[in-house]
């Protein structure tokens, strides 16, 4: 099991330091034009949650690989880019010129509750981005999709080599006055509150796909991480717990190892995929 | 700072009322106090995300803060015992520049928060003018002995004359009155901040013409490099 960030919650060039912490750093989405993103206010708490609406904030493509891609290299860190758009051609153009050799694997944000949904579908964009690259793809799924193990089957079918769960869920928050709280009206959905509909998410997109997952959604502590990867994650990514605590690969780490001696075994990788679903024990005959 | 890690832990010295704040006061511990206007993320108590202050007071030992009670992350911060620990993360962000030939202090409200440790840290016994919005807001002008203290409907822009360096921290309406009197004074924003460090790309403002994160260009930015909209502002 390997440690991540989600894809956005933390800027590895303001903060060198917490990104060399992580096994791997993804990158927060990269579209094909630059993106000053939403106005603020961007973000609000909710119960055990938070709501942002960044809008995709990025310096685009060409600038992307001129100036931070370059110094990304420079920490010394396995990177992920997340790649977003708006078509198809729109990921498979920045995948093509995204440099093979200097990257571990490229993340398909597919899910962004910020923008429009792009016109195409999932697995027409991941087809496009194989045809495109030789880098692995991991498709970035919404759980809000009322079937989410058929879109991964689908993922899986065009071409994609992991999936990555989840994404926000798009949500609301009101101010006392009874005005959305976001400049955007609606945002993205993170946190704790997050976790159980993550959970279900991964179990069902594992047992459907056998496919590589990075696991997200909620994860505060090493606990929370062997749920994760007990429901089939291979890797996880920490999202919102890294606002509040810049150390959380660290303590997660700690946290982890504690964790797999009470459930008693010697790695996170022994209790991958223990969890059986209520539709796969009731498989098992009597 | 030194190295962005977990949060450290600091216990409650004590939490005064000032008016109708809090002056939460923690053991400094192994924490810079840093430069006056940088801030501190403070873990509030039974919330998912910390809250961002500027350090008002540093004395011996300690860290204080100045709290307003307007949500349920300050009032839980408000309602700290002696004892109580909490996470702090800091001092983040950029702070005031203390070479100045003629300093003046502004401060509205709860934006008084980080000048009687900027008045110190400045030395000199500055000139201070304080604008509140009732009389039980102004006893928190006992935070700086000698101030001119001014209650609504007086504004305590009126009161500024031209030839100071104005260093100023207060209500966005505030702010954008002192930026149209001195577009080179010294101003102290505040925006939503989740994280304080860059990471969750919440605070942004409108710095030199495009949206930038107030945690790293600021909170203290040269008045004319902000532009508030005035929808903001209302």
């Amino acid at each position: 099991m390997r440690l991540l960030n989600a894809s956005g919650c933390l800027d590895a060039l303001a903060a060198p330091e917490v990104a060399r912490r992580l096994d791997a750093f993804v990158t927060k989405t990269v579209t094909p034009l630059p993106r000053e993103g939403s106005a603020p206010p961007r973000i609000a708490e909710t119960a055990h949650g938070m709501l942002n609406a960044i809008g995709l904030a990025n310096p685009g493509r060409e600038r992307f690989l001129a100036e931070h891609l370059p110094r990304l290299r420079e920490l010394g860190v396995p990177l992920w880019v997340s790649v977003g758009g708006f078509c198809a051609d729109d990921y498979a153009e920045t995948c093509a010129r995204l440099p093979g050799d200097e990257l571990e694997a490229v993340e398909l944000n597919l899910s962004c509750p910020n923008v429009d949904e792009a016109a195409d579908s999932a697995a027409e964009i991941v087809a496009a981005c194989r045809r495109a690259t030789e880098l692995p793809l991991y498709a970035k799924l919404s759980a809000a999709h009322p079937d989410i193990a058929e879109v991964a089957r689908a993922v899986a079918a065009a071409g994609a080599d992991g999936l990555s769960l989840i994404n926000t869920l798009r949500a609301a928050a009101l101010d006392r006055r009874l005005r959305p709280v976001l400049a955007h009206g609606s945002g993205g959905l993170s946190g704790p509150a997050l976790k159980p509909v993550a959970l279900y998410a991964v179990s069902t997109c594992y047992e459907a796909t056998g496919l590589p997952i990075v696991g997200m959604g909620g994860i505060e502590s090493g606990r929370d991480a062997l749920e994760f990867v007990a429901c089939g994650a291979r890797d996880v990514a920490l999202g919102t717990v890294l606002f509040a605590d810049p150390g959380a690969p660290t303590r997660v780490r700690a946290e982890l190892a504690a964790a797999c001696a009470e459930a008693g075994v010697a790695t996170p990788d022994d209790v991958r995929g223990l969890k059986k679903s209520p539709e796969t024990e009731r498989k098992v005959p009597a | 700072m030194q190295s962005l890690g977990s949060p450290s832990r600091h216990s409650v010295v004590g939490a005064e009322a000032v008016g109708p704040y809090t002056l939460l006061r923690l053991e400094r511990g192994d924490l810079d106090p840093g430069i006056p206007g940088q801030f501190f993320m403070l873990e509030a108590p039974g919330r998912l995300l910390p809250r961002p202050f500027s350090l008002c007071l540093a004395p011996p030992g300690e860290l204080a803060f100045l709290v307003d009670p307007i949500g349920p992350g300050t009032e839980a911060l408000c309602e700290l015992r002696a004892g109580d620990e909490i996470g702090v993360l800091g001092p983040l962000g950029r702070g005031y520049r203390l070479d100045v030939a003629r300093p003046l202090l502004v401060g509205g409200g709860i934006g008084i928060a980080p000048l009687p440790y900027l008045a110190e840290q400045l030395g000199g016994r500055p000139p201070v003018l304080l604008g509140f919005r009732s009389a039980e807001h102004a006893e928190a002008a006992a935070l700086l002995p000698g101030a001119e203290v001014v209650v609504d409907p007086v504004l305590v822009t009126e009161l500024i004359e031209p030839g100071f360096d104005v260093l100023a921290c207060g209500p966005e309406p505030m702010l954008r009155a002192v930026a149209e009197q001195c577009p080179t004074a010294q101003l102290a924003w505040e925006a939503p901040m989740a994280c304080g460090y860059g990471a969750c790309y919440g605070c942004v403002v409108e710095i030199d013409g495009v949206l930038k994160r107030l945690c790293l260009e600021g909170p203290v930015l040269e008045a004319a490099r902000v532009r508030v909209p005035v929808e903001a502002a209302a």
